[in-house]
């Protein structure tokens, strides 16, 4: 006679019934769960990618391009201090690699240039790094008179991290303007993103709303130059050429009177012609400097420059002071639409490469569900009727356990919202096929220990004491496999590698404690003579 | 009972253990030669490339040569298009490009724009495009998962058991990869991420075939003094082969569920584990356990050790929390 102290029974029982309630979910039509009481979890499983249908990017900030800005950044803060202080000159300031070159033009300077260089190479606060940690962006280096400020790998990898975290909150305005797609958004190391959509099934749209840089900006326009001075190159220094939309080139003023950063809204509107337009608003110092632009070049043409390209330049009739405005020569609504979201996100500091995409449509989603879940069902079938016809009542046993295991499964994988890969289905079905190891293994045992002559509770307690320890062992072995794929794999592996786990220890739940349970129970009141296994 | 093995066999299994070493070692052999000389048919998660799978909405049956022969007018270097699982239905491989990752996305858009053309009602159930970055990456962080899994199990191993069972654990263990290696070489499946996966479970699973054995081998070494090795891994391969081959079993009703109803995307990953519980039931059985007799069990040692911690003996019943 064996009895379980009271406790242990509860805990047994509670596992179990807990696990049932966890899984309970997935198999209620969406107004029943919404009517489970709260004390209940009513979440169900996080299909993957792979099963939902959908777009998996993984997007790289292109690193030489942040470095490039941050050194053109570098070289302007060292000519603003050649500007700015009267005794220091600074002569061939240049960029070469990864560094700013100069040289003070007389001996006596380089101590000042040392003590005004300084606020450049002071240490700063790692952005989005660790509370406390300080990088040493800008090395500076002296050679006789030629200075040489470098920028530290750490700076770049600061510089990069901060850039990324900037761009995903772009990204994700972009793609999910009204927060309600369920999208993944992630960063990886210090210069990538990974997006996942659901449901989505043109990764070209995606992508157009991604690659575009959308910088957006307002610039004087010259019109006193010919085309003949443009195709000679004979402009000044302080403009540029640019393409106009739909045909043609102008000259534009370099520095830009008001930029899309100063944008505070912008929707889709149509223009007094009814074509589509973008309407948009400036904030207060936005407003101010467009106002006061307008207000003294009535007459003149100004030049909305999106992504180095001019949409268009309409003439001032009055002065703007209420820093409103619209951007016509937009084309159709949609496009309109789609401009108005991308400059409401505000422009991607800095451009992003697909380095990965992956797409799967709603129609292979759907098939894969389907034959996982055949393959499951059979899978599951073809285990229990082996096990009954191997091993009889002790089968029907192992197969509640096995029952109660795939319950369990589902419960852990709904509880947590780890996401079910196909892969993770698979891990399913393999772990139905493993999880009746640890039975096999304890009632090969049992029947050995009855072979050697025990009765029927000395035979299950030997058996299950014995064979403990090989099915921790086995169960183990497995698991560091599932542990490695988990932190080493990616996406769909990691899916397979959390079912596998996850289906690891309810199976060594499931087989062990809780066959343990039924078995001893029905010793206690069937009695028998012999078990027969 | 329906029992795949009768109760108290007496098979000779160390008889056949030269056999069998001859076996492993030819099986290993070709299969590093067949690596090195027709080489794996690496999916485009090691390769890059993009990948294609279609189907038509009318569920009408595609003409894989008209679509072959329209693909390769592109000028897009190798271009593979095979049937996906039913006649509707196809893949469409195309090498890595040369450049960077938009000219990866350039050749999509050109596959795409001559797949609409070429297939009538063509519907896209699955885009992959790689860059040439990522794969080498994807190659890389393979290649190190496998060594960890190896190292980890090495280390476990050696924690649990004596080194001699240790070594011949690990030897099986690499001798299951060669030949899941092998496997892929010989039948030129798509050896790509999932198939990752699978070869890291296979070495889960393999090695918890051996673990069951050693586990008996070690405590019968203690309960027969008097037992000559062979003879003693005999005995206690017979005693766990029911148990053996009935795991076996079970796990393979499941996989060849899953690999029959699973679908076309999962079959490399099934026909990889399938094959892995084959070779995996062999080697521990032909391969680690036999190898013990070359390396000399040192017996008084294990004697000695009973009182120590030792996982077959009395402690086994303390592990059990539910227990009474």
């Amino acid at each position: 006679m064996s009895t379980y102290p009271r406790w242990k029974l509860l805990l047994i029982l509670g596992v179990c019934l807990f696990g049932f309630t966890a899984a309970l979910p997935n198999f209620l039509s969406e107004q029943q769960r919404a009517e489970l009481p709260d004390f209940l979890p009513s979440k169900t499983l996080n299909l993957g990618l792979d099963l939902r249908g959908g777009v998996h990017l993984l997007l790289e900030a292109k690193t030489d391009d942040i470095i490039e800005g941050r050194l053109e950044n570098l070289a302007g803060q060292v000519r603003d201090i050649r500007r700015n202080e009267k005794d220091i000159n600074f002569t061939g300031v240049r960029i070469e690699g990864r560094s700013v070159i100069f040289s003070v033009s007389d001996e006596a300077m380089i101590e000042k240039a040392r003590v005004a260089l300084l606020p450049l190479t002071q240490a700063s606060a790692g952005l989005g790094g660790m509370m406390g940690a300080t990088v040493q962006e800008v090395a500076i280096e002296r050679e006789g008179r030629k200075f040489t400020l470098t920028l530290t790998d750490e700076g770049i990898s600061m510089q990069a991290r901060d850039a990324i975290s900037r761009a995903l909150e772009v990204v994700r305005k972009r793609v999910d303007p009204d927060g309600t797609r369920e999208i993944t958004l992630q960063p990886q190391g210090d210069n990538r993103i990974v997006l996942q959509v659901p449901g989505e099934s043109d990764p070209q749209r995606l992508l157009s709303v991604i690659s575009t840089a959308a910088k957006l900006s307002f610039h004087d326009v010259n019109t006193n130059i010919s085309p003949d001075d443009i195709a000679r190159g004979r402009i000044r220094s302080s403009e540029k050429v640019l393409p106009v939309r739909g045909g043609g080139e102008m000259v534009i003023e370099k520095r830009a009177i008001v930029s899309g950063d100063d944008l505070v809204d912008a929707k889709a509107a149509f223009d007094q012609n009814g074509q589509p337009a973008v309407a948009f608003a400036f904030n207060t110092s936005g407003a101010r400097r467009f106002g006061n632009h307008t207000r003294e070049n009535v007459g003149r043409p100004f030049a909305i420059v999106l992504d180095n390209e001019i949409i268009s330049a309409p003439r001032i009739i009055t002065a703007i002071l209420g820093g409103s405005g619209q951007i016509t020569g937009i084309g159709g609504v949609e496009e309109a639409q789609e401009l108005a979201t991308l400059l409401k996100a505000g422009a991607l500091p800095v451009p992003l490469e697909v380095m990965e995409q992956r797409t799967v449509g709603p129609d292979l989603g759907a098939d894969s569900i389907a034959a996982g879940e055949v393959a499951a069902v059979i899978g599951f079938l073809a285990v229990v009727a082996y096990m009954f016809f191997g091993y009889g009542w002790f089968g029907i046993i192992s197969n509640i356990a096995l029952f109660t295991n795939v319950l369990l499964i589902l419960g852990a994988l709904s509880l947590f919202q780890a996401t079910l890969t196909l892969p993770g289905i698979a891990g399913i079905v393999l772990t139905i096929g493993m999880a009746v190891d640890a039975n096999v293994i304890i009632f090969e045992r049992i029947r050995e220990e009855q072979m050697a002559g025990r009765k029927p509770f000395a035979a299950l307690s030997e058996g299950y004491g014995q064979a403990m320890s090989t099915v921790i062992d086995a169960n183990i072995t497995t698991f560091i496999a599932a542990f490695v794929l988990y932190f080493l794999g990616s996406g769909p592996v990691q899916g397979f590698a959390v079912t596998l786990g996850i289906g690891i220890i309810t199976s060594v739940f499931s087989a062990v404690v809780l066959t343990r349970l039924i078995l001893t129970t029905w010793l206690n009141r069937a009695r028998p003579e012999k078990i027969n296994i | 009972m329906l029992r795949l093995i009768p109760d108290n066999t007496k098979i000779g299994f160390m008889a056949a253990r030269k056999f069998c070493y001859g076996l492993s070692i030819l099986g290993i052999v070709a299969s590093i030669a067949l690596f090195f000389s027709v080489g794996l048919n690496y999916g485009i998660d090691f390769e890059g490339g993009l990948a294609v799978e279609i189907g038509t909405t009318n569920d009408s049956a595609i003409d894989i040569g008209h679509v072959r022969g329209s693909l390769s007018d592109l000028g897009l270097g190798d271009v593979s298009v095979q049937e996906y699982g039913r006649p509707s239905e196809a893949l469409i491989r195309v090498e890595r490009q040369p450049g960077d990752d938009a000219a990866q996305k350039a050749a999509l858009d050109l596959v795409r724009a001559t797949l609409e053309k070429t297939v009538p009602d063509v519907s896209f159930r699955q885009e992959n495009v790689i860059g040439p970055k990522v794969s080498g990456e994807l190659k890389r962080d393979g290649i190190i998962a496998i060594s960890v899994a190896l190292a980890a199990v090495l280390i476990y191993i050696w924690f649990r058991f004596e080194w001699q069972f240790g070594l011949g654990a690990v030897i099986a263990l690499f001798h299951d990869v060669i030949l899941t290696i092998g496997f892929f070489a010989i039948t030129q499946l798509e050896f790509n991420l999932s198939v990752i996966a699978a070869l890291l479970t296979i070495v889960g699973y393999s090695l918890n075939d051996t673990v069951v054995v050693y586990d008996r081998i070690r405590e019968n070494i203690r309960k027969f003094r008097k037992m000559e090795v062979p003879e003693l891994i005999d005995f206690s391969l017979n005693q766990t082969l029911s148990r053996t081959t009935m795991t076996s079993f079970t796990t393979l009703l499941a996989l060849l569920g899953l690999y029959i109803f699973g679908g076309e995307v999962i079959r490399g990953f099934t026909a990889a584990m399938i094959w892995g519980i084959f070779v995996g039931t062999y080697s521990s059985i032909f391969v680690a356990s036999p190898l013990l007799t070359l390396m000399k069990l040192d017996r008084e040692h294990m004697f000695n050790d009973v009182q120590d911690n030792d996982p077959t003996v009395d402690k086994s019943r303390s592990v059990d929390p539910f227990a009474n």
